[in-house]
């Protein structure tokens, strides 16, 4: 029970932290806070077994994309505090999300009452002998590969057609 | 499956739309384009969440490793272009605000 | 073999980009051109031809009828994006430059996409198609285009999160992505709560991609605001791939069952009709033509929707159909955008007299949507209604009929509009649209009257292919 317990908090640290990243009221501190929701997803991916996808979060998400959206936030200046006062969104969408938030739970604990197991779908003739090591795994899959060859490629032709400054711009 | 991991399952059920719902939310009652991206992201680590749950509860996590690293080098190449997007945004609209990003109807 | 169709563009575009010779904007834009014509003739060899319609769920990498007619239409529309990207004087030489490269890239992610046989394969593939196009959009950096593609994104973003925890809910439940594998879960699990809460997620993530009622907000703004080139292909081929194409290969796995084709028929007659009134009140020709495409992608999912091998045949065909008669539109629409500097349909008026080229191929395309024999479009839509028909869902193959009764008003609307009636005071010097646009029309305009005349061969040639 005390992996249970483990999964529990870092699941609410999570949610809170989050919930906290999209109710900003400065924007930097909402980039920062993302930077904070993909170590705790780190850690949670290192607890379910999956050790070299939390090595890839943790250096791409909680790194990269971190500096990516503090830059941005940078170039482009951030509008002041009285004029974020005035951007203030309407009850109406508050009211809307809060509903939906509550129908979710709702649906959930539903779900929770549910004891019978045979209610998950899962294999039931689960092969152990299948594959041990990650690398024969890549030898399965040779079609993603040349997908991401493709989309780095893209990502590279990106930054080049929408950061440089052409010649005839204003 | 035993009733412990039943419980583990039923958690992270719960929790993957719950932070779908938190990005969701983001995305549509915000006024500034940098947190409407910022809610994209979150709803991905709901996904990535998902799939690691699925990879353990299946007992092949090998898979769904390389199934995480694909998703979040396309998540990053996305990312990038968002970005490119919303400095070419601002430099020509002179803000970041939704309000006054409005000029093609519906 | 089939690799090949993939492979290619990826060592082009890596060729033009290391600087061993000056590679200008005219060698990317003729190589791009040549893959395309390649990929058209390509498709006619005879290793090409010899698998059948009914391995839809094979293994890995291989070719069967439908994806030998998305290879066909991605070619044929490739061209004439390229064509019109030629021609194109707004566009500087750097961008055009790097129009060529990315079109390749995207034909890349298309080809593959039509080939894989496994779910999270197609995700991958779905996203270069998708990043490809933001980039697209967004090239010429106009205040509306960014915000277009920006639009795009997001919705685009929220779509494949939507795909993506559908995927993983399969996997979890089938070991492994591959179609055969989820093919036989769905025997075992199908009623299972979860599972159809995930094929719900899936589909609806589908429709958000290829613009089908109630997710098409994104597509006016984005076939409107995007420069000429980009539209065409746009509306030719990238959003029926990553929309319908997935939705047809969806289908066999979820084994035809009855509630999806319900959803198909309801969602697809919505598109119809909401399509259909969307295009008669609007000023700008490109965003009355994007309306006109959710209707039509309405008229596809209707044929899916009636659950026989009939309807899914003419599904295909009407998407051959849409793509040949929908890019040929566009591909006036931009010959008008670069003569007259407007998009706007009441500043133009009797342009039939100064370019005629452009108003007679508008006039047959139009023809062809409204469903008039003896051209391409009536055989497809006739095809659809008999599908519906005879599968029992008579109401729906109503429904079809009249809405088509609406494409035929808007589209007389807007052909007496812009092209007849008497020509404006400015307009007298405007010559004919440059010669690879005229070019690319007269060339899609050949496909679809040969098309239509032709058609009892072409079915024989369909039915080889398909063996039904």
């Amino acid at each position: 029970m005390e992996n249970l317990y483990i999964h529990i908090f870092l699941l609410f640290l999570v949610v809170i932290t989050s919930v906290f990243a999209v109710s900003h009221f400065r924007i930097i501190r909402g980039a920062i806070l993302l930077g904070g929701v993909s170590f705790f997803v780190s850690i949670i991916l290192f607890m379910l077994k999956a050790p070299m996808a939390a090595m890839f979060e943790l250096s791409v998400c909680a790194g990269l994309i971190t500096v990516i959206f503090i830059s941005v936030i940078s170039i482009t200046n951030p509008p002041y505090i009285d004029q974020r006062k005035q951007n203030r969104i309407s009850m109406w969408k508050k009211i809307v999300a809060l509903l939906s938030i509550i129908l979710v739970c709702g649906v959930c604990i539903y779900i929770i009452d549910e004891k019978n197991i045979a209610f998950i779908p899962v294999m039931k003739n689960a092969s152990a002998a299948a594959m041990t090591t990650k690398d024969s795994i890549w030898n399965m899959r040779h079609v993603d590969l040349i997908g991401q060859a493709l989309i780095l490629l893209t990502g590279i032709f990106a930054v080049v057609v929408l950061f440089k400054k052409g010649k005839d711009e204003k | 499956m035993n009733a412990e991991s039943l419980i583990l399952f039923k958690l992270y059920i719960m929790v993957t739309p719950l932070l779908f719902i938190i990005g969701l939310f983001s995305i549509m009652t915000t006024r500034n384009i940098v947190a409407i991206i910022i809610g994209i992201e979150i709803m991905t680590k709901g996904v990535t969440l998902l799939f690691a749950t699925s990879g353990y509860f299946s007992s092949k996590p090998e898979i769904t490793q390389n199934f995480i690293i694909v998703m979040i080098i396309v998540e990053v190449v996305i990312l990038t272009i968002a970005a490119g997007l919303i400095i070419n945004i601002a430099k020509k609209y002179d803000s970041l605000s939704t309000k006054n990003i409005r000029n093609l109807k519906g | 073999m089939f690799l090949l169709l993939v492979l290619i563009p990826l060592i082009l575009v890596l060729l033009l980009n290391i600087n061993l010779y000056k590679a200008g904007q005219k060698t990317a834009v003729f190589a791009a051109g040549l893959f395309s014509l390649f990929q058209m003739f390509f498709v006619f060899s005879p290793k090409f031809l010899s698998t059948s319609f009914a391995d839809m769920l094979s293994l890995k990498f291989e070719c069967d009828g439908i994806s030998w007619i998305m290879l066909f239409t991605i070619s044929i529309i490739s061209f004439a994006s390229i064509c019109v990207l030629y021609a194109s004087e707004t566009l500087s030489s750097r961008k055009k430059f790097n129009f060529a490269n990315l079109i390749l890239l995207s034909m890349a992610g298309m080809n593959g996409l039509v080939f894989v046989r496994d779910i999270f394969s197609i995700y991958v593939f779905i996203e270069i198609i998708a990043a490809t196009s933001y980039v697209l959009i967004a090239l010429d950096k106009t205040k509306k285009s960014l915000e277009a593609s920006f639009k795009y994104l997001v919705l685009s973003s929220v779509a494949t999160v939507m795909m993506l925890s559908a995927i993983a809910v399969l996997f979890m439940a089938a070991g492994s992505t591959e179609f055969v594998k989820v093919a036989e879960m769905y025997k075992q699990y199908g009623t299972n709560p979860l599972i159809i809460a995930a094929t719900i997620f899936f589909i609806a993530g589908l429709f958000i991609k290829g613009g089908v009622m109630p997710f098409h907000g994104w597509l006016p703004d984005a076939y409107g605001a995007a420069p000429n080139p980009t539209s065409v292909f746009l509306a030719g081929i990238v959003t029926k791939t990553t929309g319908i194409y997935t939705l047809i290969r969806l289908y066999a796995i979820f084994d035809f069952s009855y509630s999806v084709q319900m959803v198909f028929l309801v969602f697809g007659a919505l598109s119809v009709i909401v399509g259909a009134f969307g295009a008669i009140n609007q000023n700008n020709f490109k965003r009355m033509l994007a309306y006109s495409s959710i209707s039509q992608v309405g008229y596809i999912v209707l044929a899916f929707g009636s659950g026989t091998i009939m309807g899914v045949f003419a599904g295909m065909l009407h998407l051959f159909n849409h793509s040949v008669f929908k890019a040929l539109l566009f591909v006036n629409a931009s010959a008008i955008d670069s003569e007259l500097k407007t998009n706007e349909i009441d500043k133009m008026a009797g342009l039939s007299s100064q370019m005629p080229v452009t108003s007679t191929t508008s006039i047959i395309a139009f023809l062809s949507t409204a469903g008039i024999p003896p051209l391409a479009g009536f055989w497809s839509k006739l095809l659809i209604i008999i599908a519906l028909w005879f599968s029992g869902n008579r109401e729906f193959a109503v429904v079809a009929i009249l809405a088509s009764v609406l494409t035929i008003t808007y589209f007389l609307i807007m052909q007496k509009k812009v092209f007849f009636g008497k020509l404006k005071e400015k307009f007298y010097t405007i010559k004919e649209a440059p010669f690879a646009i005229r070019f690319a029309s007269l060339f899609l305009c050949a496909i679809t009257v040969l098309t239509g005349l032709f058609f009892p061969l072409i079915l024989n040639f369909m039915g080889f292919l398909f063996s039904f």
